[in-house]
C-alpha cells in the first residue's frame, strides 16, 4: 500500500513520517513517535484510553487516521507533566486521590480532564460523573478519579482540597 | 461521607509486637504509590510497548461459527500476500497435546477436555481459534486472514446449560458426555427431616449472568526463541510469571531454566492472566518456528468473545427454619456453565456449596454440584471466582424473610455467628472460622445507613408518591489467602545495596494491587528506613518461586515472605551496627536508616549506609567470622486461610417508566485484618464492587440461540461509566489475622459481596408491588418485564 507523508507537532516536538493512508493516528502517536501513553483498549471508540488533544480538542486516537491530522498540534499524557517533569496538576491529583491502579486507562484520563476541565473550571459533582463518562477504568470504580478531579479543579483555583498524605510517615 | 473504624483486640493469641526495634512509621499509613509517576504520565510498560529487533506479529484466523465441521483451510492465499511470514494450524504445532484439567471437578475424575490449541477438524465455539498468520505487521497479518480460504459445515450447537445436560448434542466429541464432572454431598436423612419437617421450608432458584473480566489492557504476549542457546524470553501480560515459566517449558519441552518470564506493568486481569490460555500457549510454540521475536496482543472484540468467561451459574437452593427462625439446613444444587475450553478457576461451583453456610449458624448443609460443557467461550477465573455462594445464600436469605414475614437484618442477626462463637467448625468440618467479625458489620452497616430512618422513608415515598426505593444487604465471609498447592507459600529477597538503599526480590505479578507500595511499606517497617529507599522488584521469574498476584492472598502471604527476610536483615545489621558502636545488638533501634542505642538520643550512631557498607566494601571492619553482604531470602507457608468478611448494603430507586436502577447511597463495612494502607484498600474494595454491581445491571455477555455472541463490543458488553456509580461509602473493622502481620485478604471482596446486595435492594423496591425477581441481570427491559407483571 502507497504511503504518504505527515506532519504533526507531537507535545511540543515537530514530527515527521510516511503512513499508508489506513494507519491510525493512535497507531502513528505509538510506533512512529514513541508516545506510548497512548493506550488501544477497545479500538472502537468507547473506551478513551487513547484520548489525546488534535489541535485543543480532546479526541480518540483509534478513529482518526494520521493523515487526518496532518499539519496539528498533538498533546498526549506525556506532554502534560511539568517540563521539569514533575507532574502536572491533573496527573497530581489522581496520583493524591489514588485515582488508578494498573493505570491502563489513567494516560487517557488524564487527557480528557484536563480537556475537561478547561472548558469547565468549576464543575459539580454530578457534571465531573458526566464528564468523565467517555472513559472507561475497569479497577478503580471511578471513586478516586472522580475525587481526582475534584482536587484538580480546586489545585487550578488555587484552592487545593485537605488531600491527607502520608508519604513522610508519621 | 461517613467514615467509621473499629479496631478490635485479638481475644485468642499472645502477639508479639509488631515492628520490634523500628519506629512503626509506614504500615497502617495512606502511603501514596510508588507506582504512580511512571503511570500518569505515561511512561508505564506495558506488553504492547515491548518493541524487539525483528519482532514479527502474529494474528488468530477464529471460528464465527458455534459448532461445526472444518471441510476445507487452504492457507496458500495468505500465504502469498506480501509481508506475510507464515501461516500455521493445529499440524504445525510442535507439541504434545494433555487434556486441560482446569476445573476442581474435573480435577476429581471428570472429564476433562482436550489440549487443542487450535481447531483440529472441528470448532468448538465462536471465537474458536483455526489459524494464526505471522507478518511484519498487525495490518498486514489481519489482511492475510481474509485471505485463508475456510469452509466450516454447522453443526448443531449447545449454547446453554439446559441443553448441556441432555447430551443430545455434545461439545467434545471425544467425550460423548457434556458434563465435566460432579461433586455430590448427599443429604443425609438427618437433612432430610430437617428441610422437609422444620417449621419453614422455602425453595428458590436463581441465575446469574454470564460476564467476563474485562481488564482494561488485553491479553499480549511477546515470545523470543533464541535457538542457540535454546532458550525462551517472555514478556506477557499475566499475574503470575512462575506459572507462565512453568507452561511454557512444559509446552517447548525445556526446562524451566531454560525460560525467562519478565513484565513490567500489566494493566489488569480479574483472574484472566492467572494461567496460561491457549492463544498465548500457541504463540509460545510458534515462537521456535517462526526465529524472531513474536508478538501477539489481542483487540477488545477477541478479548470479550473469547478469552474467558465466568458467572454463569444456577442454582436451586432450599433453607429450613425453626419456629425461631433459625435457619436449621440447607441444601444447593448448583449447575455451571463451564464453556467449550474452561481452564483454572473453572469449577467453582463445589466450593460454592461448602461455602454455603457463609456467616450463619447453619447446621446442616449438603449440595450437589456439576459443569457442563458449552459450545461458548471457556470459563475461567473472576475475581471471587466462587461467589455464587454468597448470591444464593444473600439473596435466599431476604427471599426466605419476604415469605415467613420477618425484616431481613432481623432474620441475620438471630442467625449470624458472633464473637463468641468463634473459633467455629463448619458443617462439613473442613473449615474452621476464625478471627472475623461478621456481626459487627452487619451492626456498623445498619448503623451507617440508618435503617429504620430509611424504612420510613421508603414506606411514606411508596404510599405518597408511589416511588419505589429499595434496600438490599449482604453479609459474607470469604476465605482468603489459600493454603493449597503453590498458593499456599511465597518468598522474598531482601538486599541492603552498598549505599543503604532496599531491593526486594518478590514472585508477584502485580497488575494493579499497589504490590510496589505496599509490600515496600512492610519492608521499609521491619528495616527501619523510609519507604522511599525500598524498591520492590516483582513480575519477574528470576525471583522468589511464588505462585502469583491473585486469590487475594498478596497481603497475607507475600507479606508474610516479606517480613521475615526484612527481619533477618535487620538482625544483621544490628550484630554489624553493635560491633562498630561497641554496643549490644539487643539494646539497639533503628529509625530512618539511622541506628542508634535504645533511649540515648545523644549517643553514638551509624547509618545504614555505613553497616551496609562495611559488609560489602569494607568486610574487614565486619565481627570476626560473619558472612559478607547484607541479604536474606525467606519464605512464608501459609498454615491456614485467613477469614476476611464484609457487609455490603444499599439503597436504589427504580424508574417505574424506564425500569433504570440509580444508587442513593452505597456501604461497605469490611473487615481485613490489620490494613497495610487503607487508600489501597478502599480502592480495592470500590472497584470490585462496582463489578460486582455492574455484573447485575449492566454487563450481560449474551448469546443468540445459534450460540452466536451478541455483546462483543464495549457498545453492547456494557462496563459502567463514572456517571452510573455509587459514592461508596467506607467502614473498617480490623480483626488481627494469625498471620504475621494480622493481615487478611481483600481484593476480591468487593465482587462477591455487591452483586447479592444489588439484587436485594432491586429485589426490595419490587416487593413493594409485590413482584419477585429471581435472576441476573436486572437491566431496564428486564425490570420493565417485572413491573409489568405487578397487578
Amino acid at each position: 500500500m502507497s504511503e504518504v507523508t505527515v506532519h504533526m507537532s507531537v507535545n511540543g516536538t515537530a514530527r515527521r513520517g510516511r503512513v499508508e493512508p489506513r494507519k491510525t493516528l493512535a497507531d502513528f502517536l505509538r510506533e512512529d513517535c514513541v508516545a506510548t501513553s497512548v493506550h488501544l483498549a477497545c479500538e472502537h471508540g468507547v473506551c478513551g484510553a487513547c484520548t489525546v488533544i488534535v489541535d485543543g480538542v480532546a479526541s480518540r486516537s483509534c478513529l482518526m487516521f494520521a493523515v487526518q491530522a496532518d499539519g496539528a498540534s498533538i498533546t498526549t499524557a506525556e506532554g502534560l507533566a511539568n517540563p521539569d517533569g514533575s507532574l502536572g496538576i491533573v496527573q497530581d491529583a489522581f496520583r493524591q486521590c489514588h485515582g488508578l491502579q494498573c493505570g491502563f486507562c489513567t494516560p487517557g484520563f488524564v487527557v480528557s480532564v484536563t480537556a475537561f476541565l478547561q472548558e469547565n473550571a468549576d464543575p459539580s459533582l454530578e457534571e465531573i460523573r458526566e464528564g468523565i463518562a467517555g472513559n472507561l477504568c475497569r479497577c478503580t470504580g471511578y471513586q478516586g478519579i472522580i475525587k481526582a478531579v475534584q482536587h484538580a479543579a480546586a489545585t487550578m483555583a488555587g484552592t487545593p482540597t485537605a488531600m491527607t498524605t502520608s508519604t513522610e510517615g508519621n | 461521607m461517613a467514615q467509621a473504624h473499629v479496631p478490635m483486640a485479638d481475644k485468642h493469641r499472645d502477639r508479639a509486637p509488631l515492628f520490634e526495634g523500628t519506629a512503626a512509621r509506614f504500615v497502617g499509613q495512606k502511603v501514596l504509590r510508588k507506582e504512580d509517576p511512571r503511570l500518569v504520565t505515561g511512561h508505564g510498560q506495558y506488553v504492547d510497548d515491548i518493541v524487539l529487533p525483528g519482532m514479527v506479529h502474529a494474528a488468530f484466523l477464529r471460528s464465527n461459527v458455534a459448532k461445526g465441521r472444518i471441510t476445507k483451510l487452504d492457507t496458500s492465499p495468505a500465504l502469498a500476500l506480501d509481508g506475510v511470514i507464515a501461516v500455521y494450524t493445529h499440524a504445525d504445532l510442535r507439541y504434545v497435546p494433555g487434556t486441560i484439567v482446569a476445573t476442581m471437578m474435573q480435577a476429581m475424575g471428570g472429564a476433562a477436555c482436550p489440549e487443542n490449541l487450535l481447531a483440529t477438524d472441528d470448532v468448538r465455539f465462536v471465537g474458536d481459534c483455526i489459524a494464526v498468520v505471522v507478518a511484519e505487521s498487525r495490518y498486514i497479518a489481519e489482511d492475510a486472514l481474509e485471505l485463508i480460504d475456510l469452509v466450516v459445515v454447522a453443526e448443531t450447537p449447545v449454547v446453554n446449560l439446559e441443553e448441556a445436560l441432555t447430551d443430545t448434542h455434545i461439545v467434545h466429541k471425544e467425550l460423548g458426555t457434556n458434563i465435566t464432572g460432579t461433586i455430590d454431598i448427599p443429604r443425609d436423612p438427618h437433612i432430610e427431616g430437617l428441610l422437609t419437617e422444620s417449621a419453614h421450608v422455602v425453595t428458590a432458584t436463581f441465575n446469574q449472568a454470564r460476564q467476563t473480566n474485562s481488564p482494561m489492557e488485553t491479553r499480549g504476549i511477546v515470545a523470543s526463541w533464541d535457538r542457540f542457546r535454546g532458550e525462551l524470553q517472555l514478556h506477557m501480560s499475566n499475574q503470575n510469571p512462575h506459572e507462565m515459566r512453568r507452561r511454557a517449558a512444559d509446552l517447548l519441552a525445556v526446562d524451566e531454566s531454560k525460560v525467562h518470564v519478565a513484565q513490567q506493568d500489566v494493566g489488569g486481569g480479574f483472574g484472566q492472566k492467572m494461567f496460561m490460555p491457549r492463544e498465548e500457549a500457541v504463540i509460545v510454540l510458534l515462537s521456535r518456528e517462526v526465529g524472531r521475536p513474536l508478538k501477539w496482543i489481542e483487540d477488545r472484540r477477541e478479548n470479550l468473545m473469547a478469552s474467558n468467561h465466568a458467572r454463569r451459574d444456577r442454582a436451586t437452593v432450599t433453607f429450613a427454619l425453626d419456629a425461631d427462625k433459625k435457619i436449621v439446613a440447607g441444601y444447593v444444587d448448583i449447575n455451571e456453565d463451564a464453556g467449550a475450553y474452561p481452564f483454572g478457576g473453572a469449577g467453582a461451583g463445589a466450593m460454592a456449596g461448602m461455602l454455603l453456610q457463609g456467616p450463619y449458624k447453619l447446621q446442616r448443609t449438603a449440595f450437589k454440584s456439576y459443569a457442563v460443557f458449552t459450545n461458548t467461550c471457556g470459563r475461567a477465573a473472576y475475581r471471587g471466582p466462587w461467589q455464587f455462594e454468597s448470591v444464593i445464600r444473600e439473596q435466599m436469605v431476604e427471599h426466605v424473610a419476604r415469605r415467613i414475614g420477618i425484616d431481613p437484618v432481623e432474620l441475620r442477626r438471630r442467625n449470624v455467628i458472633q464473637w463468641e462463637d468463634l473459633p467455629w467448625t463448619t458443617p462439613m468440618q473442613v473449615m474452621v472460622y476464625d478471627n472475623m467479625s461478621p456481626a459487627e458489620t452487619l451492626d456498623q452497616a445498619v448503623e451507617m445507613i440508618g435503617y429504620e430512618a430509611f424504612r420510613a422513608e421508603q414506606k411514606r415515598a411508596f404510599e405518597e408518591e408511589g416511588r419505589l426505593l429499595g434496600i438490599g444487604f449482604s453479609l459474607y465471609i470469604e476465605p482468603s489467602a489459600q493454603n493449597m498447592g503453590a498458593l499456599a507459600t511465597e518468598g522474598a529477597t531482601v538486599q541492603i545495596s552498598g549505599t543503604g538503599k532496599v531491593d526486594v526480590f518478590m514472585g508477584t505479578g502485580s497488575h494493579g494491587q499497589s504490590i510496589e507500595t505496599t509490600m515496600a511499606q512492610i519492608v521499609a517497617e521491619e528495616l527501619g528506613v523510609h519507604v522511599d529507599d525500598v524498591e520492590v522488584h516483582q513480575g519477574d521469574s528470576n525471583t522468589p518461586f511464588g505462585g502469583g498476584t491473585g486469590g487475594s492472598r498478596t497481603a497475607s502471604i507475600v507479606s508474610g515472605a516479606g517480613r521475615a527476610a526484612a527481619i533477618q536483615v535487620r538482625q544483621k545489621v544490628f550484630q554489624i551496627a553493635a560491633h562498630l558502636l561497641e554496643a549490644n545488638p539487643d539494646d539497639l533501634e533503628i529509625d530512618s536508616s539511622v541506628i542508634s542505642v535504645k533511649g540515648t538520643p545523644a549517643g553514638k550512631t551509624v547509618t545504614l549506609a555505613q553497616v551496609s557498607h562495611t559488609a560489602l566494601y569494607a568486610t574487614e571492619g565486619l565481627p570476626p567470622g560473619m558472612e559478607t553482604g547484607l541479604e536474606a531470602t525467606a519464605r512464608h507457608r501459609q498454615e491456614a486461610v485467613t477469614w476476611s468478611n464484609a457487609c455490603h448494603v444499599c439503597t436504589v430507586e427504580i424508574n417505574r417508566n424506564t425500569g433504570a436502577v440509580s444508587f442513593a447511597r452505597y456501604i461497605v463495612s469490611e473487615d481485613c485484618g490489620l490494613m497495610i494502607n487503607p487508600m489501597v484498600v478502599e480502592g480495592q474494595v470500590a472497584g470490585g464492587v462496582v463489578q460486582g454491581i455492574a455484573g447485575v445491571l449492566y454487563e450481560d455477555f449474551r448469546y443468540d440461540a445459534d450460540g452466536n455472541p451478541l455483546t462483543t463490543t464495549f457498545m453492547d458488553y456494557l462496563l459502567p461509566t463514572a456517571a452510573e456509580v455509587p459514592i461508596i461509602e467506607h467502614g473498617h473493622i480490623e480483626t488481627p489475622s494469625n498471620t504475621p502481620g494480622g493481615y487478611k485478604g481483600m481484593g476480591e471482596g468487593g465482587a462477591i459481596g455487591a452483586p447479592p446486595c444489588v439484587f436485594n435492594a432491586v429485589a426490595d423496591a419490587l416487593w413493594l408491588l409485590g413482584v419477585e425477581v429471581f435472576d441476573h441481570p436486572l437491566g431496564p427491559n428486564e425490570i420493565l418485564d417485572a413491573l409489568a407483571t405487578a397487578g
